[in-house]
């Protein structure tokens, strides 16, 4: 019985918390557990799980296994992997930009316009470009929300009006001009070879030419967008996964204060 | 009609088949006297008119176009193809290539006797019927010899944005249990008023839909179905702004199901709803003719709208597009009405109501392959949490008897299907179809329970909704909003620039041909 599961032999190593030298946790601190699937083109067998068991340590993995694989089809073989690796992060020294605001409920969002801007707020969204899917846009601006979360619709201090889905960005701009609207949010679902990068820097370039850059807080979102990202590309603001409505309404209405009352 | 294990009053049903029926043929008096440039330019390609001029433009764009500008389409293009055959000896193939280059004005021609125009291009119109019902004998012969996967049947996708590299994973599909693989379009051909041409290597989220694409896939999947001892079924998308055009490439390639919905095309993609609706059922016609299974778009309304609130509107819109296609001369065993699984995963309860829903469409539409749609609106990235949501999606079809399993994909919301997603998938569908097969036959629903008062409502619900689009009439219905809570007017969206009111001398003899069967 060699117990490899179940080994404590594994654990003489250092299992105090150093957020200088952070590294996955399983079941103890510091062992490292990761789990990683993959798919190798080439065909099952022997000579295949050495590949993956090779690649696992190339990956940093140290004591790699492999626990289940299948051919998916000919000359193609699935693993399911778990190993520990020799990697390490150093926790103290990360700083992520992020959108710097509070995040108020409706009705605190609703309030905090009432008194710092005295009037509703216009929003204008859409997933632009080719893009077909609405649902990130509509989770953040329909009525409805999701998950609980109310969208812009549904706030007494905005105006909001959601143009849906492939909408050309020259329409986005001119109705924008139309609804004099303060804010415009573009949200991107599709991101294959980056069409959401492309689209997103044509809307940025656009609205420059048009001399409204400035004039409006321009935010975009999507399961591929970072704050960081959205900087990069010339956005005020950039939400991610797991943003809801709230954030996005909270980060408006101090953002659209900041600006009006400096 | 067996039993109801729900208690359905089968009575109520059919008052709700009567007002969608009547709403059905509200819509069929005003489609009847149009055409538009998808439909005259679908006749080109079923009389032999393919391939692109100089400037790559499809050939059928170009005799179309040239008949639309001169203001004759209201004619019809058989009308200006027949009299040219009879003018220049030439074969519609030929007289396009003229056309293209400039060599020939077809509307400056003498032109003919009418029945004289007919008779000229009868014998193209034959030879395309002809070939369409080989291809029907085909997959015939196919089902007879190597069979088919059992209901429901194992739908998934294949979106790599490169129709080589799509072969590749259907086959690799095929091999793990797939029997239907849709070849995902690119983002924005539906909003493309023609169909490119020739094989094609790129496009965001899938690859165009073309003839060629449809051919070389075609012919994959005959070869993996050989291999494997099943038919496998080859779906694409015959929607947008091109929808018969693409039935009829799908018809000459032998697809055999089809998304096919204009219903989805005016609420997610803005096409004009006139437009839209007068292609769809030439549309259907074909798809009708060459044994093509129709999937519609209902799911997509609880992408936007909610699940629960909202289910009323999927029976509403599945009942009107059942009506429509039967209108269209489609058997019923060819409708993939299409409903979903999309409800909240907090909600209590939810699988009951799901199942409800699902035994629901079930029993009101008994003999249509029933197309159920998985779980997309709450994959959060949490694969773990993903596969038991497909799970119970899966109970619920095997338990209920749908008809084609749009498999859920753990990676839903992150990318494109790897080729293990689509593994993992499979093997979900599979366990659960085979470990649960015959639990429909075992269970009733408790009268007065959860399960039957939620089909009762939601049908109840149904039936109002019904009652207030037949006072409306179907535009003024989306021009409010009751769909998918998205409002679209009549004359507003894509495509209203390409319908034409049809003239007396037009003609278009395969409707009569293929309706007939």
């Amino acid at each position: 019985m060699s117990g490899g599961l179940y080994s404590m032999d594994q654990k003489d190593f250092d299992q105090t918390l150093d957020l200088t030298s952070v590294k996955p946790y399983g079941d103890t601190m510091n062992d490292g557990k990761t789990q990683v699937s993959f798919t190798l083109p080439v065909p099952c067998g022997d000579e295949a799980i050495e590949a993956a068991k090779q690649l696992m340590k190339k990956m940093g993995f140290e004591n790699p296994q492999i626990v289940y694989y299948k051919e998916l089809t000919k000359g193609f073989t699935f693993f399911n992997c778990y190993g520990s690796t020799v990697h390490t992060v150093d926790f103290t020294t990360i700083h992520v930009p992020k959108v710097e605001s509070t995040v108020m409920d409706m009705n605190e969002t609703d309030d905090f316009i009432r008194e710092h801007i005295g009037r509703k707020i216009v929003v204008l969204g859409a997933s632009t470009g080719t893009d077909a899917h609405t649902v990130g846009i509509d989770a953040i601006m329909n009525m409805k929300g999701y998950a609980g979360h109310y969208g812009i619709e549904r706030y007494e201090m905005f105006e909001a009006l959601n143009l849906g889905s492939q909408v050309p960005n020259e329409e986005f701009i001119a109705k924008a001009i139309e609804m004099k609207a303060d804010v415009l949010l573009v949200s991107q679902t599709v991101t294959q070879k980056d069409v959401h990068i492309k689209n997103l820097t044509e809307l940025v370039e656009m609205l420059e030419a048009e001399g409204l850059r400035d004039k409006v807080i321009l935010a975009c979102g999507g399961p591929r967008i970072t704050h960081e990202l959205a900087q990069e590309l010339g956005y005020d603001a950039g939400f991610g996964m797991n943003s809801y409505a709230d954030d996005v309404a909270s980060y408006i209405a101090q953002e659209l204060d900041r600006r009006l009352n400096k | 009609m067996e039993k109801s294990k729900l208690g359905l009053d089968f009575q109520k049903v059919k008052h709700a088949k009567k007002l969608a029926s009547t709403i059905a043929e509200d819509v069929q008096n005003f489609v009847n006297k149009y055409t538009t440039v998808t439909v005259e330019r679908t006749l080109c390609r079923l009389i032999g008119i393919d391939g692109v001029d100089a400037n790559d433009i499809p050939l059928p764009n170009v005799v179309v176009n040239e008949i639309q500008e001169k203001g004759l389409l209201h004619q019809g293009i058989l009308y200006f193809l027949g009299n040219a055959v009879i003018e220049t000896g030439k074969t519609p193939q030929s007289i396009a290539e003229e056309i293209a280059i400039g060599n020939l004005d077809i509307t400056q021609l003498k032109i003919n006797d009418l029945d004289k125009i007919k008779q000229a291009i009868a014998p193209y119109i034959d030879n395309s019927i002809q070939h369409i019902k080989q291809n029907v004998a085909r997959r015939n012969e196919y089902l007879k010899t190597l069979g088919e996967g059992s209901k429901p049947y194992v739908y998934v996708i294949v979106a790599t944005g490169n129709i080589y590299e799509d072969v590749i994973q259907a086959q690799a599909a095929a091999r793990q249990g797939a029997d239907v693989i849709a070849v995902i379009r690119t983002t924005g051909q539906s909003l493309l008023d023609y169909v490119p041409f020739g094989a094609t290597t790129e496009g965001f989220g899938g690859t165009f839909a073309t003839q060629e694409n449809f051919r070389i896939m075609r012919k994959a999947l005959d070869e993996v179905g050989e291999e494997v001892g099943r038919y496998i079924r080859l779906c694409n998308y015959c929607s947008g702004l091109c929808m018969p055009e693409i039935a009829a490439m799908g018809a000459l390639e032998r697809l055999d199901v089809m998304l096919n919905d204009a219903l989805y095309g005016i609420l997610f993609r803005d096409i004009n709803p006139q437009r839209t609706i007068i292609d769809q059922y030439f549309s259907r016609i074909i798809n009708g003719f060459a044994g093509v299974i129709i999937n519609t778009g209902e799911d997509n309304y609880l992408t936007t709208a909610d699940a629960f609130e909202e289910a009323h509107t999927v029976l509403a819109s599945d009942l009107i597009n059942e009506q429509l296609a039967l209108l269209a001369g489609m058997p019923e065993e060819l409708m993939g009405l299409g409903h979903a699984f999309e409800m909240d995963p907090q909600l209590e309860n939810g699988f009951l109501y799901e199942l409800a829903q699902a035994q629901m469409t079930r029993e009101i539409f008994p003999k249509a392959t029933l197309k159920y749609m998985p779980p997309t609106k709450f994959k959060t990235g949490n694969i773990f949490r993903g596969e038991i949501q497909d799970a119970l999606f899966n109970e619920i079809a095997i338990w209920t008897g749908q008809g084609i399993q749009l498999l859920g994909m753990i990676t839903e919301a992150i990318h494109t299907p790897f080729m293990s997603d689509r593994y993992l998938a499979i093997e979900n569908a599979k366990y659960i179809f085979g470990n649960m097969k015959n639990i429909g036959d075992e269970v009733e629903f408790k009268e007065g329970g959860i399960i039957r008062k939620r089909a009762e409502k939601v049908l109840n619900d149904t039936v109002v909704l019904l009652e207030d689009i037949v006072e409306e009439g179907l535009f003024n219905a989306l021009e409010k909003g009751l769909f998918a809570n998205i409002k679209r007017s009549k004359n507003g969206g894509k495509g209203l620039a390409g319908v034409v009111a049809k003239d007396e001398n037009y003609f278009n003899p395969f409707i009569s041909k293929m309706k007939e069967r």
